[in-house]
């Protein structure tokens, strides 16, 4: 046998045009909400105005006799089997949390929680009798501000007695990684520099596009869930743990779903109630959210109180970070809400080499919407403290505020680093990054006219911004999962399965929801087993398909998943190779496998594997003791985190009349690895930048006196729009992660981290001699107004991040010791 | 219940519907034209985005009765012959779309746009579709793949746009 293929060129690399597109540009997408099924029923919710009340009685004789309604139901017709929401992640074993319903049963904690579902024969028709609906409620006191839920007057959960969660603490002379942080302090009052700053995260909707839908068909022998989701497998296992319903006898599958940034990792309490109609009834349901419903009960972000002290020699090098946070759980304790500030808690010292480090964390219960991941998740408000006081560190300085960066951050020749939190950093050039964007930028040319504007006392002035990130991603090492308490691994797997028409499928254990894994893991097993790039195709999302894996978010899927693949595909090679040999009248170790082919050496003589798949398939001819077959699976473990990096530059032109900004340029150079298609990473770059642009300076989910969400639609939630952003400039460093063979470090949540602080430092930065130091996100042109105005009592917004600590003793009123 | 005929994607449907239906109901539910999304309930989204007689509409804001006797375009009839539309190719070759939720609304909204303005400037395209939410892109590439449409509208496609 003579095989005459060409070693294709690599694909790992190229700009793939994405095998997902053909079927989403012509509207031939399967989206959750698209699917109908043979006596489908729809649902409608009905949701509590309240932030807190008692449920004294719920009338549904009206609703019942709607047109075409099947069902009303209440939480207490199904207390007994709609299960239970849970979090998977109690930070400390002390962790305090109320109990969830998926819907309430006796007490609402939230405006939105579910206290009744009606299902009728269309969605029109059960939103018309959920109209009908009368609840009595008996309002309860809601407590709604971060700071005040931790003093305990008001309680979120009296039952609870108390509206603290967990607390959490790092510390880096505990921990062994560091010296004492208040020491550091002490010495700085004395001889050195103290920035002490209070910020304000506020909070964030993920805002996916596509609402949440789920369908549940409960006919045939599994029951079958597809749901706009992240995480099926995650579903499917939370399913059969709250529900008693065996996890062999529930089928998630997470179709095409559009877009997630995290809040589409969730369980979701309408997932389970859809699970139990759907059992209760014996028919398919579905519910479909709108977009207010969407806004009010999906799960929110960020929502962080930081305190900050930041200590410093007289020379700029930083001796101390005190992080103090207080962290806003809202009603309940979400999947992994409890957990996200402590994927920030590593990341305070970000690229710099502080020596000593504490970070305090108290979680809080209040009557407001519950929190979880929002792309970056604890990372964005880490490096936004951070790059803020650094800025900070650089004006009290007079100097760059890159040089001052420059000063503390790990050098190229030290990595691997570990750092005063404890991970090792395994490779970075923080330098390099910094010279290429500060070039890309034209950053000595932008200081220069930002100098001439300031001169000259323009209306509008130039500010720059800056924000050197790292970011800990592809989550996550299993058994570093399990030493801070998370309830599941971080692994992820792969199975390639050689068919004998020579394609090959390749099931994978991560979800994606618009970030083209059928492309870029193509792109690998094109390159690894060395078949065409068409050949390949993906699937996932499909528990009965995919039965292993933990799904996609914080930025893991390439650098686990990915790492899976490549796994496989190398077992696939070392199965195929002694059937090979064996075709071929060789011995094994004469094989060499290159671009698709066994070749014996020295001769012409070879095969490709997807020959040897042929040949596995039919079984006619192969080695006595092998099994017929090359397929193969792994599943993949990563010893550490990776850590992408990067510069961001940002110019804000701010007008000091109007307060109002205007983006003029926009450069970031990211090292994330190994680039496996450089068009989907500047996608995922873009988006990301945009998201955390947003939160800089429109995006606030807001509460009114009584708990009611006002930005509750898209005419109030701001997301911006084309009109509103500009095109931006890309660049990329290469620095491989070390511990796995594809090198990948992760790219979904760069854009989103970096970019926040950029955009404020700029914001500052272009009126500071205006005597503002400071602008609360998002930083509207009132409040930027504002400041310019107030600048001679302190230059910041009221209510914004400002230094107001008593200097004579830090700590004060801090959530120092609250939890205890 | 109101009898309406209308033409969508190229054929004559007739229907009775609650004068209350929206036409991306209409479009979805009796049509199942489920290739144009809801995003949202107050028109701000842009993602049901389609063509009411050649002109763009957002079809969450027109009543299926307002088409009695008009002509409808959807995502799905956008490609002519089994040929992409030049937009729709555009924004798969710049990348103009990750999740895929808002693109037949960006798409149907660009067509609309180079409609009035073959040859816009980048500003004028980002006027041109703020009507539109996309959470995914950040835009840069979506109007960048407008840009490429409207730079390359008269060579032939050569994607085809059926099922491979």
């Amino acid at each position: 046998m003579t095989a005459t293929t060409e070693a294709p060129s690599p694909e790992i690399g190229k700009d793939r045009r994405r095998k997902e597109d053909q079927r989403l540009i012509t509207g031939r997408t399967r989206w959750t909400d698209n699917i109908t099924l043979p006596g489908m029923l729809h649902m409608a919710m009905v949701r509590s105005p309240f932030a807190h009340a008692k449920i004294t009685s719920i009338d549904t004789s009206a609703a019942k006799s709607g047109t075409n309604v099947v069902a009303v139901v209440t939480g207490k017709d199904i207390a007994d089997t709609q299960g239970v929401m849970i979090t998977a992640w109690p930070i400390t074993p002390e962790q305090k949390a109320p109990d969830h319903p998926p819907m309430a049963v006796d007490r609402v904690a939230f405006a939105g929680d579910v206290v009744a579902v009606v299902v009728a024969r269309s969605a029109a028709e059960a939103r018309d009798a959920a109209e009908l609906v009368d609840v009595e409620y008996e309002e309860l006191p809601a407590i709604l501000d971060i700071q005040e839920a931790a003093e305990d007057k008001v309680l979120a959960h009296p039952d609870l007695g108390t509206n603290k969660s967990a607390f959490w603490r790092f510390d880096s002379a505990a921990a062994g990684t560091g010296t004492d942080v208040d020491e550091a302090i002490a010495k700085a009052r004395t001889d050195g520099i103290v920035i002490e700053r209070e910020i304000e995260q506020q909070r964030l909707i993920p805002a996916f596009i596509e609402p949440r839908s789920v369908v549940v068909d409960p006919t045939g022998e599994q029951i079958t869930m597809w749901s706009a989701t992240q995480i099926p497998h995650i579903v499917r296992f939370a399913l059969a743990a709250t529900t008693g319903v065996p996890e062999s006898k529930i089928r998630v599958i997470a179709p095409d779903v559009g877009g997630g940034f995290g809040g589409k990792l969730a369980l979701t309490p309408e997932e389970w109630i859809a699970f139990a109609i759907a059992r209760r009834l014996s028919k398919p349901v579905k519910y479909t959210e709108t977009r207010s419903e969407s806004l009010q009960s999906g799960h929110h972000g960020r929502a962080q109180h930081q305190k900050l002290a930041l200590a410093a020699e007289k020379d700029g090098t930083v001796t101390g970070l005190k992080v103090e946070l207080i962290a806003d759980l809202g009603a309940y304790a979400a999947l992994v809400g409890g957990g996200v500030p402590l994927l920030g808690a590593f990341m305070y010292n970000a690229i710099y080499k502080f020596p000593a480090y504490r970070f305090d964390c108290q979680t809080v219960f209040t009557n407001r919407t519950f929190t979880d991941a929002y792309r970056g998740a604890g990372r964005p408000e880490a490096t936004f403290a951070v790059e803020r006081l650094m800025d900070d560190l650089a004006t009290r300085l007079g100097v760059d505020p890159l040089a001052i960066r420059e000063k503390n951050w790990i050098k190229h020749e030290e990595f691997p680093f570990t750092t005063v939190a404890g991970l090792t950093y395994d490779s970075g050039n923080y330098e390099a990054a910094t010279a290429k964007a500060k070039e890309m930028f034209g950053y000595d040319d932008l200081r220069a006219e930002q100098k001439r504007r300031r001169d000259s006392g323009d209306r509008v002035q130039l500010g720059i911004g800056v924000s050197t990130f790292t970011e800990m991603c592809g989550l996550a090492p299993s058994r570093v999962l399990g030493s801070l308490d998370y309830a599941a691994g971080g692994w992820d797997h792969a199975t390639i399965r050689m068919l004998p028409t020579g394609k090959v499928e390749v099931v994978i254990g991560v979800s994606p929801h618009g970030q083209g894994h059928e492309t870029a893991f193509s792109q690998i097993v094109a390159d690894r087993l060395g078949v065409p790039f068409e050949d390949v195709e993906i699937l996932h999302g499909d528990t009965q398909v995919s039965a292993r894996g933990m799904d996609t978010y914080g930025s893991r899927s390439l650098v686990v998943g990915g790492e899976a693949v490549v796994r496989a595909a190398d077992k696939v090679v070392e199965r195929a190779k002694p059937i090979a040999a064996h075709l071929l009248e060789a011995n094994v170790d004469d094989l060499e496998f290159a671009g698709g082919k066994f070749s014996v050496k020295g001769t012409d003589q070879g095969m490709t594997i997807q020959d040897v798949a042929l040949a596995t398939f039919t079984g006619h001819n192969y080695p006595e003791g092998l099994e017929p077959n090359i397929d193969a699976q792994a599943t993949f473990d990563p010893d550490n985190f990776s850590f992408p990096h990067g510069t961001h530059l940002c110019a804000m032109e701010v007008d000091t009349e109007t307060g109002g900004t205007k983006m003029r340029k926009y450069v970031c150079v990211d090292d994330v690895g190994t680039i496996i298609n450089p068009l989907i990473v500047a996608g995922q770059v873009h988006g990301g930048l945009v998201q955390g642009i947003s939160q800089a300076l429109w995006e606030e989910a807001v509460y009114d006196e009584a708990g009611t969400l006002v930005s509750g639609s898209f005419v109030d939630y701001l997301l911006p729009t084309s009109a509103d952003t500009i095109s931006f400039e890309t660049g990329h460093t290469t620095s491989p992660a070390s511990y796995t063979k594809l090198g990948t470090k992760g790219v979904g949540e760069a854009g989103t981290i970096a970019s926040t602080p950029a955009v404020v430092n700029a914001i500052v930065d272009a009126v500071r001699h205006l005597g503002v130091d400071d602008v609360r996100m998002p930083c509207t042109p009132e409040r930027v107004w504002r400041a310019i105005q107030t600048a001679g009592s302190g230059g910041s917004t009221e209510g914004a991040a400002m230094p107001h600590f008593d200097e004579s003793e830090p700590g004060t009123s801090s959530t120092e010791g609250a939890g205890a | 219940m109101t009898q309406i005929s209308l033409t969508v994607d190229g054929t004559q449907v007739t229907d009775d519907v609650e004068p209350r239906m929206l036409l991306v109901q209409y479009l979805r539910e009796k049509l199942g034209k489920t290739g144009t999304v809801v995003g949202c309930d107050t028109s701000n989204c842009g993602a049901c985005t389609v063509h009411l007689d050649g002109r763009s509409v957002k079809s969450c804001n027109v009543l299926a009765v307002q088409a009695n006797g008009h002509e409808v375009t959807t995502i799905e009839g956008l490609a002519t012959n089994g040929e992409l539309h030049p937009v729709q190719a555009a924004f798969r070759e710049c990348h103009g779309l990750q999740c895929g939720f808002c693109t037949p609304g960006m798409i149907m909204q660009s067509v609309d746009l180079l409609n009035e303005n073959p040859h816009p400037t980048e500003a004028e395209v980002r006027v041109g579709l703020e009507g539109n939410l996309c959470r995914c892109t950040g835009y840069h590439n979506i109007v960048k793949a407008v840009l490429y449409a409207a730079e390359h509208a008269d060579e032939p496609q050569a994607e085809k746009a059926g099922v491979q």
